[in-house]
């Protein structure tokens, strides 16, 4: 039920890009503005994903964990449509200025980077993959989302012209996320290391 | 005999406070209502008469109206796009002046409606290229800065004009934060500003400037990135020096003084090799001066772009 619910909530961006598109109400600038609001939109499905483990940790509710997979697929899905947004509605196919841009333009790099790292973490979501991989190893793997946040917010931050307010807030929340489980993991560790001495 | 310095007068003669406070608004209300019938040009959207010289007209397709007025860079009234649409109604552009200062000879300070007045007003259609690769093709209203600059009489020191925007975050709240080093400043070496290109405006679109796009005063230098061209400027200083700009601080790597389009230099982070004229679905090449060259080139000779970017 509330699975659902996260699911249809999920496609609103979307549902309200397509419905001002027909209505012609994108702006000056639509094609700005998709590639703006699907870009936001991923950044936000990877942190709330990221949000997960630690609202197990501080709420003691296991059930968190079922929405985990849906919100990192959402953030592909944003992303596919950013990456679609940028290959045909910005540059129509255009390989030469794409592969310049990917090569030389820092943001660029890092940007797609972050997509291509995305792939393998989308196609090893099934049950029957992590199955395949195992827990240890799928684990491992997935682990990449931190660095793929990262590279999200740097993308973010070194293509705004000036005012960093948005990439800094999301780069704000990501150190929060991840500090969390820097705590818990440097509790384990001392807990751990206790433990081995009095043993 | 009756000293001058005691005139007498009989009560009866003289005025009362009241009855003289009662004539002068009365002359007040006079004045302003016959201003407004000569210069109906106190508010945006008042219709502003100028000729249509044909060597500024272009073949080219009009940006919309409404793309020019709600997609502003204009980061006093806040760093979207959508912003200075939204928050511009705050400034008052009535008073308004424009100190005119620095290494001239006759400095001064000319009100707003001195300055409408000043030279015959031109319809100019200027394209726009912002450093952002986008681009709009806008109908200004406005005569060449030249005709303000010469009356102020440059001395020979006078190498570099600086303009300077209101500075009041009362009125443009956006700079109650720091995004930038307020107030805005932007500048142009002498001979630039007295290109027969660079334009004082006063409107678009035949009607005075929407508070977004710059009211009440504002320079278009069209051969320049848009930052260049200052808006709701209130001082202008002719300099000795090469005057740092607002966007300098900001950026010295991105953001240059010369800052003229130039497709072959590239912002350090982005190509500027094609531009998305708004309301177009496929970018265009970007043009060297924004198409200017045949008129600007020649400042420049002799000079390396990719350093003097």
């Amino acid at each position: 039920m509330i699975k659902a619910a996260v699911f249809a909530a999920a496609l609103i961006p979307l549902v309200k890009l397509v419905t001002h598109g027909i209505l012609g109400q994108l702006g000056a600038n639509p094609i700005e503005r998709i590639t703006h609001t699907t870009g936001w939109w991923t950044l936000a499905f990877l942190l709330l994903s990221l949000a997960i483990t630690p609202l197990r940790r501080l709420t003691g509710w296991a059930w968190w964990v079922r929405l985990r997979r849906m919100l990192g697929l959402y953030a592909f899905f944003y992303a596919c449509l950013h990456f679609l947004t940028y290959l045909v509605l910005d540059q129509f196919f255009d390989w030469p200025a794409i592969v310049k841009d990917v090569a030389k333009r820092p943001y660029v790099t890092v940007g797609f980077a972050g997509f291509l790292l995305l792939v393998p973490l989308a196609v090893t979501s099934t049950d029957a993959m992590i199955r395949r991989l195992g827990g240890r190893r799928w684990r491992l793997l997935h682990r990449a989302v931190y660095l793929i946040a990262m590279a999200g917010v740097l993308h973010f931050a070194w293509l705004v012209k000036k005012d960093l307010t948005r990439p800094a807030t999301f780069g704000a929340w990501l150190a929060l996320l991840l500090g969390i489980r820097l705590v818990y993991w440097m509790r384990g560790l001392a807990r751990s290391r206790a433990l081995a001495r009095s043993g | 005999m009756r000293s001058p310095r005691h005139p007498t007068i009989p009560a009866s003669e003289i005025t009362s406070p009241e009855l003289f406070r009662q004539r002068r608004r009365f002359i007040r209300l006079a004045g302003a209502a016959g201003l407004a019938v000569a210069f109906p040009s106190a508010t945006a959207g008042a219709k502003l008469e100028a000729s249509r010289p044909e060597a500024y007209r272009l073949a080219e397709e009009l940006t919309p109206l409404e793309s020019v007025t709600r997609y502003n860079n204009f980061y006093e009234f806040g760093t979207d796009k959508e912003s200075p649409a939204r928050n511009a109604g705050s400034l008052k552009t009535r008073p308004w002046t424009v100190a005119v200062e620095g290494a001239v000879r006759k400095p001064k300070v000319f009100d707003l409606d001195d300055l409408l007045k000043l030279a015959a007003l031109e319809e100019r259609i200027y394209r726009l290229r912002c450093v952002e690769a986008w681009s709009m093709v806008i109908p200004w209203v406005g005569y060449p800065l030249a005709e303000l600059l010469k009356r102020a009489e440059p001395t020979g020191n006078a190498k570099f004009v600086e303009f300077i925007t209101l500075h009041d975050p009362a009125q443009m709240p956006g700079q109650r934060s720091s995004v930038l080093e307020w107030p805005y400043r932007e500048g142009l070496r002498i001979d630039e500003a007295m290109h027969p290109l660079a334009l004082l405006t006063f409107g678009m679109y035949g009607e005075v400037l929407p508070n977004q796009n710059g009211a009440p005063v504002r320079i278009v230098v069209p051969w320049k990135y848009g930052f260049k061209s200052a808006k709701s400027i209130v001082r202008i200083r002719l300099l000795e020096q090469l005057p740092t700009t607002s966007w300098m601080q900001a950026g010295p790597r991105e953001y240059g003084f010369y800052a003229n389009v130039n497709p072959a230099v590239d912002h350090p982070r982005w190509s500027q090799a094609k531009e998305r004229r708004i309301g177009e679905f496929f970018k265009r090449p970007t043009l060297p001066f924004n198409g200017y060259a045949e008129q600007v080139a020649s400042l420049y000779s002799g000079m390396d772009l990719e350093k003097f970017f």
